[in-house]
């Protein structure tokens, strides 16, 4: 047996026991959300940055629900579509609580939600500098993650797929390739659909996985947090383990010596 | 005696009328902002939050109030 309570994430030299990082968006009610996350074994959330309803006073605030002592912030600097608003968002968001350590992700087209890759290297480079440990949502490219890493990332974290799309891992040789040439924390963000995705992510070889639409927009959200927490441990588990290689011709499994 | 002028500032992108010289902090506890659970923009340059009542509110000043909600 694997022991994996010593295989610990370990990101900005912060650890954590759960591999699986979820989204606090698009659920019905703060309520739901705060229950889906408690099913999930997440230990880092991630969340959005926004102005304050001035004129409801009484609406329920986040924090109400999710205990920022207990359970990581991650903030985000989703529909941010250039550096200058994602640096905004960012330094606002260390400014509400000594957040350091955060969620870049730069957009570049409202349909497709892709990542705009300069603009998140600049912001990368200026982040870093300023003392942010920052985790970069990204395409799925080598050669972009390379950059990445030596503007400063604290982790690579590219698309499996469009954002909401639940398409899960379209490109593997890319996720491999990333996972060969980096030390960094590999975590496969957005377009995840199915439990089954995040363990293929994991037997990949990612280090983790950020999953919001496909359990807060799942039919039954709880159940599918409940999945999508024993599809990472045992996507770990299996990469862990080592797989068999594969061949092209059968294999039989019970000796051919004493058939009858 | 002095005549209280009045000032339009905006706040979160609503206009609002206030007291001329009103102090930041004021304007902030009117409205129960939590301020343990936000960050403050004044003109686009964050505010330290430990100086909101040193802070003069002027004409046309542009203040948001952010804080962390749901998202992916």
């Amino acid at each position: 047996m694997v022991n994996l309570k010593k295989d610990s994430l370990i990101i900005a030299n912060k650890k954590f026991n759960s591999r699986l990082i979820v989204g606090t968006g698009k659920y019905r009610s703060m309520s739901e959300c705060a229950k889906a996350i408690k099913l999930s074994g997440a230990e880092i959330v991630t969340v959005a940055v926004r102005r304050v309803n001035i004129s409801d006073k009484n609406k329920p605030l986040l924090m109400d629900y999710i205990d920022p002592k207990k359970i990581t912030y991650l903030p985000n600097t989703a529909g941010c579509f250039n550096s200058k608003e994602a640096l905004r968002t960012l330094r606002l968001a260390r400014e509400i609580g000594g957040w350091k350590l955060v969620k870049l992700e730069v957009l570049g087209d409202k349909k497709n939600l892709f990542p705009d890759m300069i603009e998140t290297l600049k912001s990368t480079e200026v982040l870093a500098k300023e003392g942010f440990k920052v985790m970069v949502y990204c395409n799925d490219d080598p050669l972009m993650a390379k950059r990445l890493e030596n503007s400063g990332a604290d982790a690579i974290m590219p698309l499996a797929a469009p954002i909401g799309s639940g398409l899960g891992i379209q490109n593997k040789i890319n996720i491999q390739i990333i996972r060969k040439q980096t030390k960094l924390p590999l975590i496969i963000d957005a377009g995840l659909g199915q439990a089954s995705d995040a363990t293929i992510a994991m037997e990949l070889g990612c280090d983790g996985v950020l999953v919001n639409t496909a359990i807060a927009k799942a039919k039954k959200p709880f159940e599918m947090a409940l999945a999508f927490k024993n599809a990472v441990i045992a996507g770990r588990q299996s990469y862990k383990s080592g797989r068999i290689d594969k061949i092209l011709m059968g294999n039989p499994s019970s000796p051919s010596k004493g058939i009858i | 005696m002095k005549k209280i002028k009045k000032i339009k500032i905006k706040i979160n992108g609503k206009i609002k009328s206030i007291t001329q010289d009103t102090h930041l902090s004021i304007v902030l506890k009117n409205l129960k902002i939590p301020l343990n659970k936000v960050a403050i923009e004044l003109n686009e340059e964050i505010v330290d939050k430990k100086k909101i009542n040193k802070i003069k509110l002027n004409k046309n000043d542009k203040i948001e109030v952010v804080h962390f909600i749901g998202g992916g």
